[in-house]
């Protein structure tokens, strides 16, 4: 497997760093920014009220060890890691942050945040995990709570004409991550999964959204032209897998590593940070209604039940030209966990797509086990693609 | 054509030759020398046959203890290997389990012994072989004595799953004055009903052949047939099941 390198996928390498210094300058400018866990946050109307989201999950096993000082072990690690992080003040986007944004998604996130509520200022949102009429009117409440506290916060008005704005930005955003995960469509796709993954991640510190959505446009094209050339890392005969469940990072990657270098070529990510958070907003006559349905519609685990998980999978095994699906679930992780048997049925049921449920966490102990695991189900899928 | 196949596990290295029926088989202990007993079992393997070595067309490596041996032409899981020669040995199966030293897995196989889907445990010694040796060594009885004093007791129950903790259990039974030959049947049984519920995990279905070196022991077999409410299918050499399939794997290259 041979790296493909283009000007813009070096330029976003660096991205995160140059991005803390952008946050500071933006700060110093009297802008003020938001820190947000979790895809339900309703970054519309961050943007609308004039501040900046940034994404404050954690990826990273080094500040588990501080977590668990305070925290049980047995914590899911993202909750760990994103704790760990404001605990031991290592991130320059917390430490940037005025105002946390929350939802009471899982219960492992929910009491996490009542401890960090007492760092910073936290406003939670309540999250209704059903997806009908009335948990709709529920969530309007709860984004109009939210609208009052950043105007009180920040001093400001979300007019509705900054919330139109805030809308067609956003969606802009959307639609450029969509055409740029898409390119992984063409077979062979012509980068790693992990060079993907690695985009996704630190475009998400970018301070100006207009910028970065201009970045992933200009990689988006150079990308295409790559397929075009034929250009890839794999072959045509390259198991093609689709990684689906938890968030994944950069720093909470092994997996994703550990089949590209196994001979796999992750080609789609069902989850938060990837192709979860392509669907845009589809403005109606009542906007902020328009913006609710949206992120309720969100098919993460913690809702129940998650059909929309299942018949997002299917279409995306479908179109990615999927030959395997790794379900990816952190320990402690009960949502994903005990999904994962919904989703294997589904599968079974329906395309009938290799599937491996893989269970772990940030470190590195198991990475011998899992190498054995992930070459099996490629042997697996190998003799099934060789007839 | 001849092929080989070698299976370095944690514990034995098993060689076998293959030229469309089993030419020869060896088997070594692995040691703490994975390379030189995946080299020594292919020799002894090469000798019982009485070929040379530049005869094989073919030699394919697996097992947890596989290590890059200039030897191996290919590298193939322990999981497509055991599927392999199981299904070759018992063509009805559909499910192989397998208990090996470090770890025990449940692998549902096609018509043509081809993986469907597998499920392993790897993160703890319970229901490996690492777990029997364990409790042997506290009972002080070897693992074959393990199956013979079990026989036609009344199996105790040993309710803690991990090793660390059930090897307490068990001095705490000796010392209440349990019978060893009742723990010994508990200890088969727990192993039982933990490889149940990892068959819990995959569509367990057909033909179940049972492989790897721990299948020798008949007390742990009919332990597993009664978990499991079926019938086992043990091959005469359940430990070289790895190495056969390896050898298949070669063979059909
Ligand atoms: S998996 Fe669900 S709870 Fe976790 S970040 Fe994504 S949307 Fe939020
Ligand atoms: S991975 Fe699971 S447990 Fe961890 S934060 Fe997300 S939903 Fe909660």
């Amino acid at each position: 497997m041979s790296e493909v390198c283009t000007p813009t996928l070096q330029e976003i390498s660096g991205l995160r760093e140059r991005n803390a210094i952008s946050l500071k300058m933006a700060k110093e400018r009297g802008k003020k920014v938001v820190g947000t866990y979790c895809l339900f946050s309703p970054v519309e109307l961050i943007v609308a009220a004039g501040a900046i989201p940034v994404s404050l999950c954690g990826t990273s096993p080094t500040p588990i060890p501080a977590a668990e000082k305070v925290l049980p072990r047995s914590l899911c690690p993202l909750i760990k890691s994103s704790y760990g992080f404001a605990l031991t003040d290592t991130c320059p986007f917390f430490h940037f942050s005025d105002l946390l944004l929350a939802e009471t998604t899982c219960d492992g996130k929910k009491k996490m945040y009542e401890l960090l509520g007492r760092m910073k200022p936290l406003h939670l949102m309540q999250l209704p995990q059903v997806q009908d009429e009335a948990a709709l009117e529920y969530w309007i409440l709860e984004l109009k709570r939210l609208i009052r506290r950043l105007e009180e916060e920040f001093s400001v008005q979300i007019t509705p004409e900054r919330l139109a704005s805030a809308v067609m930005l956003l969606n802009e955003e959307r639609r450029s991550l969509k055409a740029l995960q898409d390119v992984m469509k063409r077979k062979p796709a012509p980068i790693t999964g992990i060079d993907l993954l690695t985009v996704l991640h630190n475009r998400g510190f970018t301070v100006d959204k207009h910028e970065a959505i201009e970045l992933v446009n200009r990689l988006t094209a150079e990308l295409t032209e790559l397929a075009e050339r034929g250009v890839s890392p794999f072959d045509s005969t390259t198991p093609r897998i689709l990684l689906t469940g938890v968030p994944v990072g950069v720093g909470s990657d092994k997996v994703v590593r550990l089949v590209e270098e196994l001979g796999g070529s992750v080609v789609c990510f069902e989850s938060c940070g990837a192709y979860k958070k392509v669907d845009p907003v589809v403005p109606g006559a009542d906007l902020l209604r328009s913006i609710a349905e949206k992120y309720l519609r969100i098919p993460c685990s913690c809702m129940s039940p998650n059909h929309g998980r299942l018949s997002l999978l299917e279409r995306l095994v479908d179109e990615f030209q999927v030959d395997g699906v790794i379900d990816l679930t952190w320990q402690g992780c009960h949502t994903y966990n005990v999904e994962s048997l919904s989703v294997k049925h589904h599968l079974q049921q329906g395309p009938g797509t290799p599937f491996l449920q893989i269970e772990t966490d940030y470190s590195e102990s198991d990475t011998e086990q899992l190498r054995v695991r992930i070459e099996a189900f490629l042997e697996l899928i190998s003799a099934r693609l060789g007839g | 054509m001849i092929a080989a196949g070698i299976d370095i596990g944690s514990t034995g290295t098993k060689a076998v030759l293959f030229d469309g029926a089993i030419r020869a088989t060896a088997v070594v202990p692995t040691g703490w020398d994975p390379a030189g007993a995946g080299v020594a079992a292919f020799r002894q393997a090469l000798d019982a046959a009485g070929i040379a070595e530049g005869a094989v067309g073919r030699v394919v490596g697996t097992g947890y203890g596989r290590v890059s041996l200039p030897l191996f032409d290919k590298k193939v899981t322990e999981i497509t290997c055991h599927a392999r020669g199981a299904h070759f040995l018992h063509p009805e199966t559909r499910t192989v389990l397998d208990i090996g030293g470090q770890d025990s897995k449940v692998i549902s196989v096609d018509a043509e012994g081809k993986v469907v889907e597998f499920a392993m445990n790897d993160k703890c010694a319970a229901g490996t072989g690492r777990f029997l040796q364990v409790m042997a060594g506290v009972l002080g009885v070897s693992l074959e004595e393990l199956g013979s004093i079990s026989a036609g007791a009344e199996p105790v129950r040993i309710s803690s799953m991990c090793a660390v903790f059930a090897e307490s259990e068990i001095i705490g039974l000796l010392a209440k004055g349990v019978d060893k030959g009742r723990i010994a049947a508990g200890v088969f049984q727990s192993i039982a009903s933990r490889m149940q519920g990892l068959a819990g995990k995959v569509s367990v279905s057909g033909g179940i052949t049972f492989s790897g070196g721990v299948a020798l022991n008949p007390a742990i077999c009919r332990a597993i047939g009664s978990g499991l409410g079926a019938e086992v299918l043990v091959p005469a050499a359940p430990q070289l099941v790895g190495a056969l399939g390896a050898a298949l794997v070669g063979f059909e290259a």
